[in-house]
C-alpha cells in the first residue's frame, strides 16, 4: 500500500464511523418512536385528551396533567427567559473581568450539572416553605426556572460572544450608548445562540419529574387549575405513575401520553426554529 | 422586543402580588373545600379510586392525591400539610413521636392486605415451593457472592446460576420482604437486579429461565401468563401446613405467611373534626375492600373493617403497630385487644 491508499483508507473509515455515531442516535429514537407509537397512538382519542384521572385505565385521561404542563412551561419560561439573559448580559458586557466573574462563571457552570432533585429540595424549603407559596404550580415553575437558568446563562453568553468585536464598534463609533449597543445591536445578532439555549432549557424542564414530586405536584387532580396558586400535576408524573401500574391498559395510557408529550416538544422546538431563522435573517452584517 | 419588556411587566406583576393573590386563594379553598393526602405509590391506586368514585357523587369536595412516598407522606403529614397519609407500612417511632412533638394526633386505618409474590420464569421446572429457610438462603447478606447456583440452596435443584430479581429499596414492599425474610429491615444482598418499577421486574424474570423474584402480587396477577408463582411454606403448622400459594384467599385468611402485609391510611385527628374530611374517610372504610380488590389487592375480612370503622368513629389516636414488628401480625387480634382494653 503506497501512502496515497493508506490516506484514502483512513478517510474512508473515519467517514464511515462518523455515519454510524449518526446513525446510533436515530436508529434509537425511531426504535422508541416505533414502539411507543405502536403501543399507544391508537388510545390517542378526544376523549384521552379531555378525561379526569381514573382507576379504569380505558377512561382514564390526561386534561389536568396536559393543562398543568403547559401552565408550568409557560410560567417557567416568563421566569427564567428575562433573568437567564439579564444575568447573561451582566457577565458578558457589564462585568469586570478579574477573579469575581471567573468565580462567577465556574459557580453558574458547575450549577448546570447538579442533580435536578437538589434544586427540588431547594425549591420545597425556600418557595413552598419559606416564601409560603404552597404545593402550587408557582413554586414548581420557580423551581425549574432555578433549573434551567444556568443553561440560559451560558448559552446567552456564548451567543454574545460569537457577535463580532467590529459591530460593537462600529455601534460605538456612530455614538451609541451602551444601552442601545447591547439592545439594539449585540442582542438581535446573538438572538439564535439565545433562542436555542432557551429551547434546550425548556425542552429539559419539559420532561422534569424529580424535582416536581418533592416540590409538591400531585398524582390525582381532579380539577384543572385555574391559577397559578393551584394545586397540579404534569405529564411526566402522569407517565411515571402509569407505566408502574399492574394493569395493562396503564402501560398503553403512558404510550399514548409520552406520544402527547413528544409533540409538545417537537411543537416548542419546531416554533423556536421558525422564530430564529426569521430573527437571523433580519440581522445583516 | 416589546414581548420582552412584556413578559418582564408580567414577571414584576406576579412578584408584587404574590403574597396578596396567595391569601386570596387561601380564603377561596376554604370556600370550596380540598382534602389532601399523599404518601405511599402503593396505597395510592385504592386512594385514587375512592377519590373518584366520592367525587363523582359529591362535587362540592376537592381531593388531591400525591405520591411522596410513605416516607416522604408522614414528612408533609407531621408538617400539616396534609389530611391523610398513605402508608404502605405502619409508621416508625420516630416518625410517630415527630407528629406528637408537632401536635398532629393521628387514627391508624388498615385498609386492605398486599400480598408480596414469590415468581420464576414459566420454563422453570424444578421448583414447585419454597420454604421460607430457602429464600433466606437465597437473599441474606451474607449471601453475596456466594450463593451463585441454584443447587447451593438445595441440592435438588440444578447446577445453573440462579438471577435474582427484586424491588427497588425506596419501596415498602422491599423493606417488608427484607424484614420478613431476613429478619431485619433493608438488609439484603446487594448483588441481584433492583428495579423500582416492577414492570420492569416483570420482563426480566419473564426472559431468563433462571430468574426469580418478588413484588406485589397485583402485578403477578396482571401478568399471569407471562410467569409462574412459587407457593411459600413457613414452616409452621399454625399459618396453614405446608407451601402455600398467593391469592386473594389465602392472604386475606392469614396463612399466605409471612409474606402478607397491610397497607394503611393515616387521618389527622384535626381534619377527621372537619365533616367534609370525617365523610370521606367514612366513604373509605366503606368501599375499600370492594375497591382495593379491583386495583389488586385483598380485602380485609369483614369483621376486621368493622374494628376498623369502630376506631375511626371512637378517634383512636396513636399506632397500633408502631415499634413493633410488622411480619406476621393479625390485624382483627391487635385490633381486638386494644378495643376490648378501652
Amino acid at each position: 500500500m503506497n501512502n496515497e491508499q493508506v490516506k484514502t483508507l483512513k478517510n474512508n473509515a473515519f467517514k464511515i464511523w462518523a455515519i454510524i455515531a449518526t446513525s446510533i442516535g436515530l436508529i434509537m429514537l425511531a426504535v422508541l418512536l416505533i414502539k411507543i407509537g405502536m403501543d399507544g397512538l391508537h388510545r390517542l382519542s378526544f376523549d384521552f385528551f379531555t378525561a379526569l384521572p381514573s382507576r379504569r385505565p380505558e377512561q382514564a385521561g390526561i386534561l389536568t396533567a396536559l393543562v398543568g404542563t403547559l401552565w408550568v412551561m409557560v410560567t417557567t419560561a416568563v421566569f427564567a427567559i428575562p433573568i437567564g439573559i439579564g444575568a447573561g448580559i451582566y457577565l458578558e458586557e457589564y462585568a469586570r473581568k478579574g477573579w469575581w466573574s471567573s468565580f462567577l462563571e465556574i459557580n453558574i457552570s458547575n450549577l448546570a450539572g447538579v442533580p435536578s432533585i437538589i434544586y427540588g429540595l431547594l425549591g420545597l424549603e425556600i418557595f413552598v416553605r419559606t416564601l409560603h407559596l404552597g404545593q402550587s404550580i408557582l413554586s414548581g415553575s420557580l423551581t425549574l426556572s432555578l433549573l434551567i437558568l444556568p443553561i440560559v446563562i451560558v448559552s446567552t453568553r456564548e451567543a454574545i460572544k460569537t457577535v463580532p468585536s467590529t459591530m460593537r464598534e462600529a455601534s460605538y463609533a456612530l455614538g451609541a450608548s451602551k444601552w442601545q449597543t447591547i439592545w439594539m445591536q449585540m442582542l438581535p445578532a446573538a438572538s439564535g445562540g439565545i433562542m436555542t439555549g432557551i429551547i434546550l432549557a425548556l425542552s429539559r424542564a419539559i420532561g422534569e419529574t424529580a424535582p416536581l414530586i418533592v416540590v409538591g405536584a400531585l398524582m390525582y387532580v381532579p380539577f384543572v387549575p385555574k391559577s397559578v396558586f393551584d394545586s397540579f400535576t404534569v405529564l411526566p408524573i402522569q407517565i411515571y405513575n402509569w407505566v408502574s401500574r399492574p394493569q395493562a391498559g396503564f402501560i398503553i395510557n403512558a404510550a399514548a401520553a409520552i406520544i402527547v408529550l413528544m409533540l409538545i416538544t417537537i411543537l416548542m422546538n419546531g416554533a423556536a426554529v421558525i422564530l430564529r431563522n426569521r430573527w437571523q435573517n433580519r440581522v445583516k452584517w | 422586543m416589546k414581548k420582552t419588556i412584556l413578559a418582564f411587566g408580567i414577571v414584576a406583576l406576579l412578584s408584587s402580588c404574590g403574597n396578596n393573590q396567595n391569601q386570596q386563594s387561601n380564603e377561596r379553598s376554604q370556600e370550596k373545600m380540598e382534602i389532601k393526602l399523599d404518601g405511599s405509590s402503593t396505597v395510592y391506586p385504592v386512594s385514587e379510586a375512592v377519590a373518584e368514585d366520592y367525587k363523582a357523587t359529591n362535587q362540592s369536595v376537592n381531593i388531591t392525591v400525591g405520591l411522596s412516598g410513605t416516607g416522604g407522606g408522614f414528612k408533609k403529614f407531621e408538617r400539616g400539610e396534609t389530611d391523610i397519609s398513605n402508608a404502605s407500612r405502619p409508621i416508625t417511632p420516630l416518625e410517630d413521636s415527630t407528629c406528637l412533638a408537632a401536635g398532629i394526633n393521628y387514627i391508624e386505618l388498615p385498609i386492605a392486605y398486599d400480598g408480596i409474590a414469590i415468581v420464576v420464569n414459566k420454563d422453570n421446572n424444578w421448583l414447585t415451593k419454597i420454604t421460607v429457610n430457602e429464600l433466606n438462603k437465597l437473599w441474606e447478606p451474607g449471601a453475596q457472592n456466594k450463593i451463585k447456583k441454584w443447587n447451593q440452596v438445595n441440592p435438588a435443584w440444578p447446577d445453573e446460576e440462579v438471577h435474582l430479581f427484586g424491588t427497588g429499596t425506596a419501596s415498602g414492599t422491599f423493606d417488608y420482604f427484607t424484614e420478613a425474610i431476613n429478619g431485619k429491615s433493608k438488609s439484603i444482598r446487594g448483588d441481584y437486579t433492583a428495579a423500582a418499577n416492577p414492570n420492569v421486574l416483570v420482563e426480566g424474570i419473564h426472559g431468563d429461565k433462571n430468574a426469580l423474584g418478588f413484588f406485589g402480587l397485583a402485578y403477578f396477577e396482571a401478568n399471569k401468563d407471562k410467569l409462574k408463582l412459587i407457593p411459600v411454606d413457613d414452616e409452621k403448622k399454625e399459618d396453614g401446613d405446608g407451601p402455600v400459594i398467593a391469592s386473594q384467599e389465602t392472604v386475606k385468611n392469614g396463612t399466605y405467611q409471612p409474606l402478607s402485609r397491610p397497607i394503611f391510611i393515616y387521618v389527622s385527628k384535626k381534619s377527621a373534626d372537619k365533616p367534609e374530611v370525617k365523610a370521606f374517610v367514612d366513604y373509605y372504610l366503606e368501599n375499600a375492600g370492594k375497591l382495593a380488590t379491583e386495583v389488586g389487592y385483598i380485602a380485609l375480612p369483614d369483621e376486621v373493617y368493622t374494628m376498623v370503622k369502630k376506631r375511626f368513629t371512637d378517634g383512636v389516636t396513636g399506632s397500633a403497630f408502631a415499634g413493633i414488628d410488622p411480619v406476621g401480625v393479625k390485624l382483627d387480634e391487635l385490633l381486638k385487644v386494644e378495643q376490648t382494653a378501652k
